[in-house]
This record gives structure tokens, C-alpha cells and sequence, in this order.
């Protein structure tokens, strides 16, 4: 297991220079000359913006300024965005808020999803499930904008149970209900995969078996159907969390919190190359970080997965 | 029906006494978007204290459903609709769930079929045998633990210490049915379910397990109520015998009595059919003289048969069609890090296949008998040694030549579930070989689908569906037009009968009888089952450990085996100790 898991991190280092070198390479040939954008309409004398260009190494082919971003990265040094602040201030105040916002949605939607998703699963064709399949039809067609807006109304316009924006701090209490929204579609998937997965186990042979042993139904449900039927949700919520990590730009964008990914989209309109490229890099680890995560869970809820080699 | 069924009465019981379990009636059935399907249709049968009782019948039959449905075990849309089910006088259909649970285990014991999917992958072993002790209030703590390790034992796994943490996946086919068992009697029931305990194992594995089965529940003084499809199996296991047909009992009593002299239809085919009486009949005919050939039931498999065995030994053909000399397969299993293990799958095997034969190779699983189809099938290619073909040399043919040699040899596999595609209907299915070969036109290519579909008496129409539609026996007709397409002169049948019921594989074992006399094949028969070998074959090969411990004809194999292994192989046939012929 150890040797797998460090063949598995030494994996990280090759995707890890993939992924900064395509996404560089991607704004490096985004249209535009950024420079010339900070200035807008009145251009600065000449002089200035070679100068600007040499400052941020803009004159230089595109390789090399990708080794220099690179070998600047290591020394702990992302550089600044075109405003002038360093993009590890930026990153940390970032990365902190949607990192909250994200495991709260994860724990949300893993809660409820498999609850109900068991529920479902052990009453197939009753009202229950039947209710549980229509909703999370329901909220998987719904575009999460949608959800959101509705949301917002309801809880913080009408009801003033919550704040319709988020305060710059964003503590845990005030993330509740952007998470709610945040983790509505992946409940609704996480709900169906495990009413299928459970449905599918109760009629296994084992779990015959394990009621002809004299077993009490609670104990057959809890110990023989629910930890076979919980290995295709811990992967979804694996990939999941790399997903709410990324990609929270709607929900953000809704409830005004200056997480990840809105400043991603702000650096990418303004073509700013290290600003973007460092927030993906950490972004690709923790995505590496987290399926490593998912895989060591595999073994560990189920043992016929080893991983020798 | 059930009107002119005679209740078994044991002689060994007391009249007097109260039967252990007593079915009245039973009717169940299997709820569908078509209404309720009958699965038992008005079943009765009557088991006494220390008796075992054994339900026959063929798949679909609704012995297993009559057997789940005493503790209440039908899957979710099954239903008792009528009946009673007395356990000890108490009606178990009236039962609350609370009930019946404390009924189960406790009380009735439950060994079931498959010893691969019925342990749960994800717990140790030790695990799930301790919480049926826990459950069922055998022992709690640290004594639960204690007598986990003694129920193993007693079942057979002497190293059951060592290996409790050990998870399923871990353990033979063999142990994980002893882990079973283990579990079914681990409270000591008074009356203990087998399902077709044995059926997914090796005859050897088979004939050791029941009779650890069969010790342990006299032991006990357990009751046992055995459910088989092999009426052979069952008349050795069980005194009282329950033949179950469409949901009905059609025939019940002594299993002397029912062996002897069969009443209803049904039972005589069973009586006929299953190549464990079968062989041990040919076996008794022969010593028996011409006064043994009344036991034979009209225009059976059994004349064809006889007739056949007879004829084998003068149409010997003077040179071997498949030459054999010295071949080993080394496998290298790897390990851990770069270290590999070797394995000798095949050591050192020679043996010879005349033209127009039946050759068979015996062995138990791991003996390294599908290994040997493999390499004369040049689906693997041999470590050591020489296969001669038709007087060349086949280890290492390529490209037109192989090509060439596979449109003579033809295998047909075990599973005919997963041998075909299930996307290809059955005419595309035949006509594959003949596509692939480039042989004929399309309307030349039809024809033959015609003649084969008939070869093997399936009709024309069966051109249009697919796999999932037919039964198994008629899916391992089409494995044989398929394998026949090409006219190849070598059909190397691996295990091409064992997954099927004895009626059916009866059938089919006819079927290539036929087709061997009408075409003039050559068949290498590979199975684990020596009754089958009997009916089919003229020589065989006995394997054991990747080598070939006998070899000789079938007569001589049956009539004076020589090694020790052949014996033990002999044995496990079940019925040895039958009378036949009154």
C-alpha cells in the first residue's frame, strides 16, 4: 500500500508540469495584449510599456517565461498580478473560503445523499422512493443558477434567515446556504447511486445468506448492504470534491463570495498568466490529491482491492 | 396431483412421534406486472427428526423456492399464498418477523448453493462466522471468538486460527462451502437447508464435503432437508426422496424404492438421464450379462450408449490423429515487487487422440486439463514438448497455416452463458466462423446455418434470437453448430456439459454421440466428471497436479483402476452403492 501510494505522488510530478506548461501555453496565446489593456484608452508613452513588458518578462519566448514562472514557483515565489499584489495573497485568501464552502457541500451532500439514497433503495417502488427519484430528477434539471437565485429568495429575502451575500470572512454559518445550493445536484446524483447500489445488494446472495444466519434486519441493512453498496459513491464524491474545489464560479458569483473560482475568471479575462497558471497548479494537486484519496478508500472498503504493483 | 402422492414415511421413526417439519399445501408465487406467477403449486412433504430428505427436480422446478420459503427467505416479490408450514407444530407462515428471525439459524440452518457469491466480499471470515454465533446467542465476547474457531474446525478448515481475518476472496471454492456449513450448523440446528450445497464443486470436493456434511448432522442429530438437481446425489445423501416437476411433487418416498422402480414419467427420465446412474448402470450391465439390459429404459440415452460402447473397440483407426509427446506450460506468476513465482501448469504430458475417438481428460480444477486445450488449441503457446497434427507440427504455426489448422480444431467452452455474444442473434453467431474464414456466399453461408441449426434439432426460426432468449442446453447447441461451421475433424469440448442440468446435459451428450457417428469426429472431452466420461468416452487421460497419472481405456479405467487418484475419482461418482437390475 505505501509503495502504491508513493508511485502514485511520484505520478503527480509529470501531470503536474503537463498541466502548468498547457494551461501557460494557453494564456500566453489568449488574444489581446494585457498591458496595453491596463491602460485602456489613453496609451502610455512608449517606453513605458517595453519597460512593463521587461518587468514581467513578456518579451521573452514563450518557453522560457514558462521556466522562469516555474523556477520562480518553487522558490515559494507565484509572482504579482498586473495590479501590483503577490498571487499568494490572492491564493490565500482564496482558497481558505472555497475550501469551507466545499467540504461543507461535501458533507451535505454525502450525508443526506446516502440517507436518503439508502432509504430509497430499501423501499424501491413505495412513495419514498418514488418522491426521492422525482426531486432529484428534479434538481439535476434545474440549472444551478436557478436553484440558487430561489434559494436566496426564499431563506434570505423573505424568510431573513440567512445573509444574501457573503461577508469577506465568509465564516461556516453564513456558507450554509451557498453550500446547500452548491450541493444540490451532487445530492441528487449521490441519491441515485446509492438507491441503484443498494437495490442491487439486497438481492445479492450474501445478504440471503446473511438473514438465514438470524441476523436482525437493521443489522443485515447496516453491515452486509451498505458497506458493499458505498464503493461507486465514494468515488463520485472523490471526483466530486476536486469539482466543488474548482468550480464553485456560479454559486460564488450568486452569493458574492470572493472564492476560487470567480478569481480565476476575473485573471483570465484580464490574461493574467501567473495569477492563472498558480491557481491551477494547486488546483491539479489537490484533484491528483484527491483521487489518490478515493482509490486508498477503495482498499480500505473493499479488500479484495490490493494495490500490489 | 398431490392426492395420489403417498407421504413419506420413514421406518427409522416413530410412528407416534411429531415430524420435525411438516409441509401442507404449499403454494407459492412470484408477484409480476402479469399477476401472480405460480412458482409451488400445492406441495406437501413430511420430515422426522434425524432424517434427511432430499427435494429433486430441475432448474425451474421450485425446489429451491420450497425450501427458501420455510424461513421465509423468497426474494422481495415472492409470496405464500397457501399452506402451512409446521416446525415442530408451529406454523411458520404465521410467524411475525421477529419471529421467524429468531427461527432462523437458531432453529433451521441454511447452507446455500454458491460458495462464490454468498459470503460477503467485504468482511473476514472470521467475521461473519462469529456474528451468526452472536446473533443466535450461541456465545457472546470472547467465548463467540472461541467457538468461531471450533465451528471452522469442525467444518474442515484445520488451520481456521490462522485464517480468520483471511476475506473470502482468499479461500477455494471447496473451503468457502465448508465456511458455510460451518456457519449453518454453528447453532446447532435442529433442521439444516442444503441448497445445492455442492453443485459449483468438483466431484472430488463434492463427495469430501458431504460426507463431512453427513457426519457432522448425525453427529448433531441433525435433520437435513437437501435440495439437488442430481437424483444420483440425492438417493446416496437421503432415505426419503421428493421429485418436484413444474412446481408440483410428483413422486415422493424411500430413494431405494424411487431408484428401483420409478413411478411418474418425469422420474424415469431423471432415473435416466443422470450420467452418475447412468455409468454405474453400464458398469452394472457389463458384469451383469445380457440379464442387465432390462434396466434400461425403452429407446434412452443409455441403448445408444451401450451400443456404442461396444462398437468402440473394433473401429480402432491404426495412427493417432493428435499426437501429444512431452509438453509443459510454465506460467510465471508474479509476485510481489519483481519477484515471480513458477508455476508448472502442464508437466511433462504425452498421450495420443485416434481419429474418429473420444478421448477424455480427468482431473479436478487446477489439475491443469483446460491448460492442455489451450495448447493444442494454440490458444497458449507450450513451454517444452511437440503437438503433431494430422503428422505436423502445430507449437508455433502463424498466419495462413494457423488459420488453416483452427478451421480443423474447434473448441466449445464451459459456460454457455458467457461463450456467446450476446449482441450476435443466433444465425450471425454460426455464421461467424464460415465469415471470418472467408468461406461461401451469403446465400451459401445461410444454407449451412440451416443444416447446422438442424444438426443440432433446433429449429430454423431459433436463427432470429439472441442468447438471452434460450435456455442453456439450447445455448450449448448453438456453441456446437457454431464449433461444427467449418466441418473441422477435432471438437475439444471443455467442460462442455458441466454447467447444465442432468436432463439437458443428457440431451447434449446424446447429441454429440450422434453427431460424432454421422460427421466422424474426433473429440478431446475435458471435465472433472468421470460419470460423464463413462457415457461419451473411449479413452481417458487421468490428470492430477499438471501431470497424467493413468492412462488407459474407459473399460479398463472403470474395471481396474490403478492408481489411487482414479479410485478416489471413481468413488466420488455418486450411487456406488446401488443395486441395479432388482
Amino acid at each position: 500500500m505505501l509503495w502504491y501510494t508513493g508511485k502514485r505522488l511520484l505520478q503527480m510530478i509529470p501531470v503536474f508540469f503537463g498541466a502548468t506548461l498547457l494551461i501557460y501555453f494557453m494564456v500566453f496565446s489568449l488574444p489581446g495584449d494585457p498591458i496595453a489593456a491596463l491602460y485602456g484608452d489613453r496609451p502610455p508613452a512608449p517606453g513605458v510599456i517595453e519597460q512593463i513588458r521587461a518587468q514581467y518578462n513578456l518579451d521573452k519566448p514563450f518557453i522560457v517565461q514558462y521556466f522562469i514562472y516555474i523556477g520562480n514557483f518553487f522558490q515559494g515565489d507565484l509572482g504579482t498580478t498586473y495590479s501590483g499584489r503577490p498571487v499568494s495573497d490572492v491564493m490565500a485568501k482564496a482558497f481558505p473560503i472555497t475550501a469551507r464552502l466545499a467540504l461543507l457541500a461535501l458533507a451535505i451532500e454525502a450525508f443526506f445523499g446516502i440517507l436518503v439514497g439508502l432509504i430509497a433503495g430499501l423501499r424501491k417502488g413505495k412513495f419514498f422512493d418514488a418522491s426521492a427519484l422525482v426531486v432529484s430528477l428534479l434538481l439535476i434539471s434545474v440549472p444551478t443558477f436557478v436553484i440558487g437565485f430561489v434559494l436566496q429568495y426564499v431563506f434570505a429575502v423573505k424568510l431573513g434567515w440567512a445573509r444574501t451575500t457573503v461577508s469577506s470572512e465568509a465564516p461556516f454559518n453564513e456558507l450554509l446556504l451557498p453550500a446547500l445550493v452548491l450541493a444540490s445536484v451532487s445530492f441528487a446524483y449521490i441519491v441515485r447511486l446509492t438507491r441503484a447500489s443498494v437495490s442491487d445488494n439486497l438481492n445479492a446472495d450474501f445478504v440471503r445468506t446473511a438473514t438465514a444466519k438470524g441476523l436482525s434486519r437493521r443489522r443485515v441493512v447496516g453491515v452486509h448492504v451498505l458497506r458493499n453498496s458505498l464503493v461507486p459513491v465514494v468515488t463520485f464524491l472523490g471526483v466530486d470534491l476536486g469539482s466543488l474545489m474548482v468550480g464553485a464560479i456560479v454559486t460564488e458569483g450568486i452569493f458574492n463570495i470572493n472564492g476560487v473560482g470567480g478569481t480565476v475568471y476575473k485573471a483570465i479575462k484580464l490574461g493574467e498568466g501567473p495569477t492563472v497558471v498558480s491557481f491551477i497548479a494547486v488546483m491539479v494537486v489537490i484533484f491528483v490529491l484527491a483521487n489518490l484519496l478515493v482509490d486508498l478508500l477503495y482498499a480500505a472498503l473493499d479488500p479484495r482491492i490490493r494495490y500490489a504493483k | 396431483m398431490s392426492q395420489t402422492v403417498i407421504e413419506p414415511v420413514s421406518e427409522n421413526a416413530d410412528a407416534s412421534t411429531e415430524p420435525l417439519l411438516q409441509i401442507r399445501d404449499l403454494e407459492v408465487g412470484f408477484q409480476t406486472q402479469h399477476g401472480v406467477v405460480p412458482a409451488v403449486r400445492g406441495v406437501s412433504l413430511t420430515l422426522y427428526a434425524g432424517q434427511t430428505l432430499a427435494i429433486v427436480g430441475e432448474s425451474g422446478s421450485g425446489k429451491t423456492t420450497t425450501a427458501q420459503a420455510i424461513i421465509n427467505l423468497l426474494a422481495g416479490t415472492g409470496k405464500i399464498t397457501a399452506g402451512q408450514i409446521l416446525f415442530e407444530g408451529r406454523d411458520l407462515t404465521a410467524l411475525s418477523a421477529k419471529e421467524i428471525q429468531d427461527v432462523r439459524g437458531r432453529l433451521i440452518g441454511y447452507v446455500p448453493q454458491d460458495p462464490m457469491s454468498n459470503l460477503n466480499p467485504v468482511w473476514n471470515i472470521g467475521f461473519q462466522v462469529e456474528e451468526a454465533i452472536k446473533a443466535n446467542n450461541v456465545a457472546q465476547g470472547k467465548a463467540a471468538r472461541e467457538r468461531t474457531i471450533q465451528v471452522l474446525q469442525e467444518a474442515g478448515l484445520s488451520d481456521a486460527e490462522d485464517r480468520l481475518k483471511q476475506f473470502p476472496h482468499q479461500f477455494s471454492g471447496g473451503m468457502r462451502q465448508r465456511v458455510l456449513i460451518g456457519i449453518g450448523l454453528s447453532a446447532r440446528p435442529k433442521l439444516l437447508i442444503a441448497d445445492e450445497p455442492t453443485s459449483a464443486l468438483d466431484v472430488t470436493v463434492q463427495r469430501q464435503i458431504l460426507d463431512h456434511l453427513g457426519t457432522l448432522t448425525r453427529d448433531y442429530g441433525t435433520s437435513v432437508l437437501f435440495i439437488t438437481h442430481d437424483l444420483g446425489l440425492a438417493a446416496e445423501r437421503a432415505e426419503q426422496l421428493v421429485v418436484m416437476y413444474k412446481g408440483k411433487v410428483v413422486e415422493s418416498g424411500p430413494s431405494q424404492e424411487i431408484l428401483a422402480n420409478p413411478q411418474h414419467p418425469y422420474t424415469q427420465r431423471l432415473v435416466a438421464a443422470a450420467p452418475s446412474l447412468a455409468s454405474r448402470r453400464i458398469q452394472s450391465a457389463k458384469t451383469a450379462g445380457a440379464g442387465g439390459e432390462a434396466i434400461f429404459s425403452e429407446g434412452s440415452l443409455d441403448a445408444t450408449l451401450v451400443a456404442r460402447a461396444a462398437e468402440r473397440e473394433a473401429d480402432a483407426a491404426a495412427k493417432d490423429l493428435i499426437s501429444i509427446q512431452n509438453i509443459s506450460k510454465l506460467y510465471r506468476i508474479r509476485t510481489k515487487g519483481l519477484k515471480y513465482n513458477e508455476l508448472l501448469a502442464v508437466n511433462d504430458v504425452s498421450f495420443g487422440i485416434r481419429k474418429g475417438t473420444t478421448t477424455a481428460l480427468v482431473g479436478e480444477s487446477g489439475s491443469g486439463k483446460s491448460t492442455v486445450a489451450k495448447l493444442i488449441l494454440q490458444l497458449e503457446s507450450i513451454t517444452s514438448g511437440q503437438i503433431e497434427f494430422d503428422g505436423q507440427d502445430v507449437a508455433g504455426l502463424k498466419g495462413a497455416a494457423l488459420l488453416k489448422f483452427r478451421r480443423r480444431v474447434q473448441p466449445v467452452f464451459q459456460d454457455p452463458y458467457g461463450s456467446l455474444d450476446p449482441q450476435y442473434n443466433v444465425g450471425n453467431t454460426i455464421a461467424e466462423p464460415l465469415l471470418a474464414h472467408k468461406i461461401g456466399s451469403s446465400k451459401e453461408r445461410q444454407d449451412r446455418v440451416r443444416e447446422l441449426l438442424d444438426q443440432v434439432s433446433l429449429p430454423w426460426a431459433t436463427r432470429y434470437r439472441y442468447p438471452s432468449e434460450l435456455s442453456g442446453g439450447q445455448r450449448q447447441r448453438i456453441a456446437v453448430a457454431r464449433a461444427l461451421a467449418l466441418k473441422p475433424d477435432v471438437l475439444v469440448l471443455d467442460e462442455a456439459v458441466s454447467a447444465l442440468d442432468v436432463l439437458v446435459q443428457g440431451q447434449i451428450l446424446n447429441l454429440l454421440t450422434e453427431l460424432q457417428t454421422e460427421l466422424g469426429l474426433t473429440y478431446l472431452f475435458i471435465t472433472h466428471d468421470l460419470a460423464v466420461v463413462r457415457l461419451v468416452a473411449d479413452n481417458v487421460c487421468v490428470m492430477q497436479k499438471g501431470r497424467i497419472v493413468e492412462t488407459a481405456s474407459t473399460d479398463e479405467v472403470f474395471d481396474n483402476p490403478r492408481e489411487a487418484y482414479t479410485q478416489e475419482l471413481l468413488a466420488a461418482i455418486p450411487g456406488g452403492n446401488f443395486q441395479f437390475g432388482r
